[in-house]
């Protein structure tokens, strides 16, 4: 029998309120795989990573984590199980600064290959930076340290929402150019992305959303520019 | 000479308003929640003190061994069973409730206790003072209060900002969603919080009470004097609440100076003073 995938999502749906954000999606994501998550604005892609990282309340069975339900589990608990968000906007926290945001994300001692010293020689701008607020940091090392944040909860899996979101290109690049390093622990990476090209890139596997339903999936390098265009917009 | 006197006794008071004030500031910091009842709490410590000093036998500063976890237990029940519900984007619920609070212990200490004001005896202590000149002399009793206060002030600036705890604590404070996805589960952190600022209301109730005549209906009036050194402080820096619990107390002691009447209208006057030159306080907290 094969191995059951890492995550599994199963007819997921989700709402604000009477608002319905998603339609039964389904998604499974391999151990040690790259799955990109694309599509328009309000397709439901940031909700998708909040409902498998617990911000949303949602049914048990909707989502299976190395075989065991975990979809009406917390955010603090998911967590704990070796789920990590790196939430769209970075959300990093003001007051702390940029060494405590990182030891923040690691205050569940979870034991894994990630620790203070490996993130900071994965992005040398935060070694230099670490005593100082997080606010005084640009955005790409901003986007760095909410990643380093996550990572120090060694995660099994890595849900990143926009990490290009308002970024140069050339800082995208560079922090696109960091996640093999991710991927070399054995992390699996979901990537939500606006940048096509860049989570095509990145990714095996490719799922576009379009109004909270699955409108394409399948391997990345299948994925022609038409019919991610058919999926995207639904034309 | 008598002037120095005053403002040395008024500063030595306003140790006891820093403390009121900095478990207010800690709980409002933390999660936005403004304690109504926080009067209430320093003399339900105050007769939990005289509870155990009456059975126990022992010295008030003793007593603090039992009544602070005592306090801090009963916070964290509070918080974890009724006070996370109240809260949410409206600050209403929970100003309501907490005034409710208010309502329920002062008439409960009322039953149990009576109106009559009681008093924590000290023994020898109370009285000992040292002479520094003719006219000035400084109560080893006032003396070890404000001590007590800038210990207590400093531990939990230390607590703050050099301890997981203290992270959490900002980490919540900042950001209770994303705090969650760091694995803090915000129920747990804020009732840490509440047994904190009660612990710190256990130590402010019994020096109140060694110090002063207490009643069940007094709890009000401190938490006006908390909320006063907060504000002249400035929210959210402790240091500050120190230098706000000193202004207040040194502006009630030249107040009274002036005419025994004048007391509480010089501190509320300072308060209205601050307030109107400079509304963030005078310490604000330095942001980024």
């Amino acid at each position: 029998m094969p191995e059951a995938p890492l995550l599994e999502v199963r007819a997921l749906s989700a709402f604000y309120g009477d608002f319905q954000a998603l339609f039964g999606v389904s998604l499974a994501v391999e151990r040690g795989e790259v799955v990109a998550v694309i599509g328009a604005n309000g397709a439901g892609k940031s909700t998708l990573l909040k409902s498998i990282a617990g911000l949303m309340p949602g049914q048990r069975d909707a989502v299976l984590f190395d075989g065991a339900p975990i979809g009406d589990l917390p955010a603090q608990r998911v967590v704990a199980r070796g789920i990590a968000l790196v939430p769209e906007g970075r959300r990093l926290f003001p007051s702390l600064s940029v060494e405590e945001n990182l030891l923040i994300g690691g205050q569940l001692r979870r034991p894994g290959p990630w620790t203070l010293e490996r993130i900071f020689a994965l992005f040398p701008a935060l070694a230099e930076r670490r005593h100082l607020p997080s606010t005084a940091l640009s955005g790409g090392q901003q986007q760095m340290a909410a990643l380093g944040r996550a990572l120090m909860s060694n995660p099994r899996l890595l849900l990143c929402d926009e990490i290009s979101l308002g970024l140069a290109p050339i800082v995208i690049r560079d922090i696109y150019a960091r996640l093999p390093a991710i991927t070399a622990e054995g992390t699996s990476l979901v990537i939500v992305e606006q940048d096509i090209a860049q989570a095509l890139a990145a990714a095996s596997q490719v799922y576009c959303l379009q109004e909270g339903r699955v409108a394409f999936a399948g391997p990345a390098r299948a994925a022609t520019r038409e019919t991610i265009a058919a999926a995207y917009f639904g034309v | 000479m008598e002037w120095a006197n005053t403002i040395v006794q008024g500063v030595l008071t306003g140790g006891l308003y820093a403390m009121f004030a900095a478990g207010l500031s800690l709980i409002f910091g933390v999660m936005r929640l403004v304690n109504i009842a926080h009067g209430d709490f320093i003399v339900l410590a105050a007769y939990l003190a005289l509870v155990v000093i009456e059975t126990l036998g022992v010295d008030p500063l003793v007593s603090l061994l039992v009544v602070v976890p005592l306090m801090g237990g009963i916070g964290y029940a509070l918080q974890r069973g009724l006070l996370n519900r109240t809260l949410g984007d409206d600050l209403l619920p929970p100003l309501l409730v907490t005034f409710g609070l208010s309502v329920i212990i002062q008439n409960g200490l009322l039953e149990l206790f009576t109106a009559d004001s009681r008093r924590l005896q000290a023994g020898a202590i109370e009285v000992a003072s040292w002479q520094l000149a003719s006219n000035l002399s400084i109560g080893v009793l006032p003396l070890l209060q404000f001590a007590i206060a800038v210990a207590v002030i400093g531990g939990l600036q230390a607590l703050f900002y050099r301890t997981a705890l203290g992270r959490a604590f900002r980490a919540t404070s900042d950001d209770p969603a994303i705090a969650r996805l760091m694995g803090l589960d915000n129920a747990h952190v804020f009732a840490l919080a509440m047994a904190l600022s009660l612990g710190v209301v256990a130590i402010a109730g019994v020096l109140l009470a060694v110090r002063a005549n207490f009643d069940p209906a007094i709890g009000p009036a401190r938490l006006i004097f908390g909320f006063e050194a907060v504000i002249i402080g400035g929210l959210g820096n402790l240091w500050g609440t120190l230098a706000g619990g000193i202004v207040l107390g040194v502006a009630q002691a030249i107040g009274a100076k002036l005419d025994p009447g004048w007391q509480l209208l010089a501190g509320h006057l300072a308060f209205l003073g601050v307030l109107a030159v400079r509304p963030e306080g005078l310490f604000p907290r330095i942001r980024g």
